[in-house]
């Protein structure tokens, strides 16, 4: 854990508590990207699915907390690498993403992209990227659009605790507040860039305050409380939506699964894993919470278990049965026809 | 039904592994996300987790076992009120179907798509279809592109051909906006840009920090938004800050989004080089962009390059690299008087027509391989000049039409010779001619140094026209 003294994060408890529904419907996302990229996991074992395959598993509270800031049609996201959770979280089909991942035509890159690369114009998902940090001058580049064309839109943009560490981070920093540009920098600090510790790879582990030489204000959360991430959501998207410039969240948080398929992850202890996941888990917290709140029962639950289950299933059978691309595609989309 | 747990594979390679540990015990209760054992991969030990909720019912290979192939049943999972007899059951029966990646039918060999997609309109010229060869899909120009002919004319430098072509399509569309060092308050470094801060405002044309490779990512992410940037490289020798974002960003995004989402940039500035500079501001791109199939990389020479090839590239929906030269930018040259003055990309131009020798040449050098070519006239050899205009996509039939024509081939570039344009023209040439040719096609390049400072160090590098008509007469014979 960071060596610096943090400010104390936010607490949920100091939140206004929001409507049950749409307590419950946080509940259903993250439950649908835990369970979906535990399917991704499964068909990488059988072999059909390739290559890289990052886990969003343990990370979901973040992207679902942040989306509820965002304003659907306007707003645009922009990721790394492990990216599927942001997918669901916007919105687009769980059968193009996990086609995408088998290399199927019904997948949202007609499977020429794969894990790394989908995107959804529709859906304001604008990537997956695969070169760690160079989504952030990307999306800085989206706070700018929004700011050219006066849509009153947000960028959120983010990145690893990896990525902080990349100079174009910075080039980016410098411009958007320079500029003034919409955008909220989300820095996901699950503790590892691959296989190296924060404190390993980082001077100063109070990620946060990475935006302090450029006057870009910063404020650490608790990544796995939803709650927590949502109202810190709120005040960074305010803040950039009103003309006062970017933001930076440090969200910290952890992911149960390897950097991809292939990692041992023997840079870190059984126990610090089975910790986070027992005592930390963003959908077992929210779970208690739902209870507590009597906002849901537990059929209430089962039942929303049981349509997730089915639309991973339903996602994992059309990404098998989607069929592999033409020959002829290796030949499309090079080059838009002038 | 019972789950029957398939052997998985943890790494991208293996094929195969060792049921190192059963971390759970026939009978166990298994909620998803448990691990359930351990596996030895081709790389590691590895920790295999659980994906559905049930009871362990039958442990079907033994901790301990080597060599277990991947997706081979090695557990059956009783679901809520199933009993061990169902486990049983389900043991029986062969291991689900291997997946249909790992038989995957290999592509169809790629001839079956050949000559494919470069979409340019068939002209009923007299060029006939070029048929590459080496597969190519974007690379190459395959058919004759009609060009327009103008009988109006006005005189103007190659920087002011770049300004008009920039304000013209500014006024056009509003999603179009420059951004770069010095191009707003200082009207460009090189003055390209005098004029537009004034007419257009600091919405629209944008003073950056010296940051390449922040402000092409940022102007990459705008046009995938789809807004229009025209991103100036001080000198294309920054560019390398920001190739990246070049390529991996803006060149490669169409293909790996499956065509949903385009480039529609500009990126443009002096290329190759000045005088006096050294070697960090005297080098040329061409062969660097134009290698990357996703890019359309241009190299204009006259002025009428300029604003024909600038206004099409701005207008372009896909990322356009433009080669400008430092050099050229205060020379004058005729540019037609239209308002609808454009040229289409991926046709080069017969900037002297000749019948004994093909020069194949680009940007500054076409100035050099016409006074070469006067050269040559003087001792009765009659050159033809080709000025590319495109260099990627390259216009193959406008080339061996006329090597077909003078069965002799020069390629001219300041450039390096390894794996440059010439070389890539020799090829050409090469595949689709050689039965025309009457000399082995040479190239004339850039020394194979970095540019040096001192005056007459920096003159060995270049190309000049003596060393151009030496090429063509070595070609000729007649050296």
């Amino acid at each position: 854990m960071a060596t610096t003294p943090r400010r104390k994060p936010r607490s949920a408890k100091s939140s206004e508590v929001p409507d049950t529904e749409e307590l419950v419907r946080y509940y259903r996302d993250m439950l649908l990207i835990r369970r979906f990229e535990e399917k991704a996991g499964q068909l990488y074992g059988m072999g059909l699915i390739g290559g890289f395959c990052h886990l969003y598993i343990g990370q979901e509270a973040v992207v679902v907390g942040m989306q509820a800031a965002a304003l659907e049609g306007v707003d645009t996201v922009i990721t790394s690498y492990r990216d599927h959770g942001h997918m669901l979280a916007c919105g687009m089909d769980p059968k193009g993403v996990m086609a995408e991942l088998t290399g199927r035509i019904g997948g949202y890159s007609k499977g020429k992209g794969g894990s790394m690369h989908m995107f959804s114009l529709e859906k304001g998902f604008f990537g997956g990227h695969g070169i760690v940090g160079a989504q952030i001058p990307l999306g800085t580049g989206l706070g700018f659009a929004h700011q050219y064309s006066g849509d009153g839109g947000v960028c959120f943009a983010y990145m690893g605790d990896g990525a902080v560490n990349q100079g174009q981070v910075y080039e980016s920093f410098n411009m958007a507040a320079l500029w003034k540009l919409p955008v909220v920098y989300v820095i996901e600090n699950n503790k590892y860039g691959m296989g190296t510790s924060v404190e390993r790879a980082s001077a100063s582990t109070a990620l946060y305050e990475r935006g302090t030489a450029y006057g870009i204000p910063g404020a650490p959360v608790d990544g796995m409380d939803i709650l927590t991430v949502r109202d810190a959501a709120l005040e960074a998207a305010e803040h950039a939506r009103s003309g006062k410039g970017p933001y930076i969240l440090e969200a910290n948080t952890y992911r149960y699964r390897g950097h991809s398929m292939s990692d041992p992850a023997k840079y870190r202890s059984k126990e610090e894993v089975s910790k986070m996941r027992t005592e930390h888990d963003p959908i077992d917290q929210l779970k208690a919470k739902l209870l507590e709140l009597n906002a849901i029962d537990e059929a209430g639950l089962k039942e929303i278990d049981r349509e997730v289950k089915v639309i991973v299933t339903e996602a994992a059978e059309f990404s098998q049965n989607s069929p592999e691309p033409d020959p002829s595609e290796l030949y499309t989309d090079i080059l838009v026809d002038a | 039904m019972p789950i029957t747990v398939l052997m998985p594979a943890l790494s991208p390679t293996m094929t195969e592994g060792k049921l190192a540990k059963w971390l759970k015990k026939e009978g166990d209760a298994i909620a998803a996300g448990d691990i359930i054992a351990e596996i030895e991969t081709d790389k590691a030990t590895m920790e295999f987790e659980a994906v559905d909720e049930g009871v362990l019912g039958k442990i079907l290979v033994a901790e301990g076992t080597e060599g277990v192939a991947v997706n081979a049943a090695i557990a059956v999972l009783l679901l809520e009120g199933e009993d061990a007899s169902a486990a049983d059951a389900a043991a029986a029966p062969a291991p689900v179907a291997a997946p249909a990646a790992a038989q995957a039918p290999v592509a169809a060999a790629p001839v079956a798509v050949a000559a494919a997609p470069v979409s340019v309109p068939v002209a009923a010229g007299t060029v006939e279809p070029f048929q590459p060869e080496v597969l190519t899909t974007t690379a190459y120009t395959t058919t004759d592109i009609p060009e327009k002919t103008y009988d109006k004319f006005v005189r103007m430098t190659v920087r002011e051909a770049l300004r008009d072509a920039m304000a013209e399509e500014m006024r056009r569309d509003d999603a179009v906006f420059l951004m770069g060092e010095e191009v707003a308050q200082y009207q460009g470094a090189y003055k390209v840009s005098q004029g537009l801060l004034d007419e257009f405002g600091p919405r629209r044309v944008i003073d950056t920090p010296i940051t390449e490779m922040g402000f092409a990512g940022l102007a990459t992410g705008a046009a995938f938004k789809g807004l229009r940037p025209i991103v100036e490289f001080m000198t294309f020798n920054f560019s390398m800050q920001a190739i990246d974002h070049v390529i991996n960003s803006a060149a490669k995004t169409l293909y790996m989004a499956g065509g949903k989402m385009g480039c529609p940039i500009v990126f443009r500035g002096p290329n190759g080089a000045a005088a006096r500079v050294a070697a960090q501001h005297s080098q040329c791109y061409a062969s660097w962009y134009a290698h990357c199939p996703g890019l359309k990389v241009l190299a204009p020479w006259s002025a009428a390059d300029a604003k024909g090839l600038l206004k099409a590239a701005i207008r372009d929906p896909n990322p356009v690299v433009f080669l400008e030269n430092e050099m050229l930018y205060g020379q004058s040259f005729d540019v037609p008087d239209d308002p609808d003055f454009v040229l289409p990309i991926g046709k080069a131009k017969i900037e002297r027509a000749g019948k004994d020798v093909t020069i194949v040449t680009y940007s500054r050098m076409v100035g050099t391989s016409l006074e070469a070519a006067d050269l040559l006239a003087a001792e009765g050899i009659d050159a033809e000049v080709i000025n590319l205009r495109s260099i990627r996509p390259l216009d193959v039939p406008t080339i061996l039409a006329s090597v077909k024509k003078t069965n002799r081939c020069i390629s001219v570039e300041e450039g390096w010779p390894y794996a440059g344009i010439g070389s890539e023209i020799s090829a050409v040439v090469t595949e689709s001619a050689f039965d025309y040719l009457d000399a082995p096609v040479r190239r004339v390049t850039g020394i194979d140094v970095p540019m040096p400072y001192a005056v007459n160090l920096e003159k060995m590098v270049l190309p000049d026209a003596k060393r151009i008509a030496d090429a063509a007469k070595a070609v000729c014979y007649k050296a």
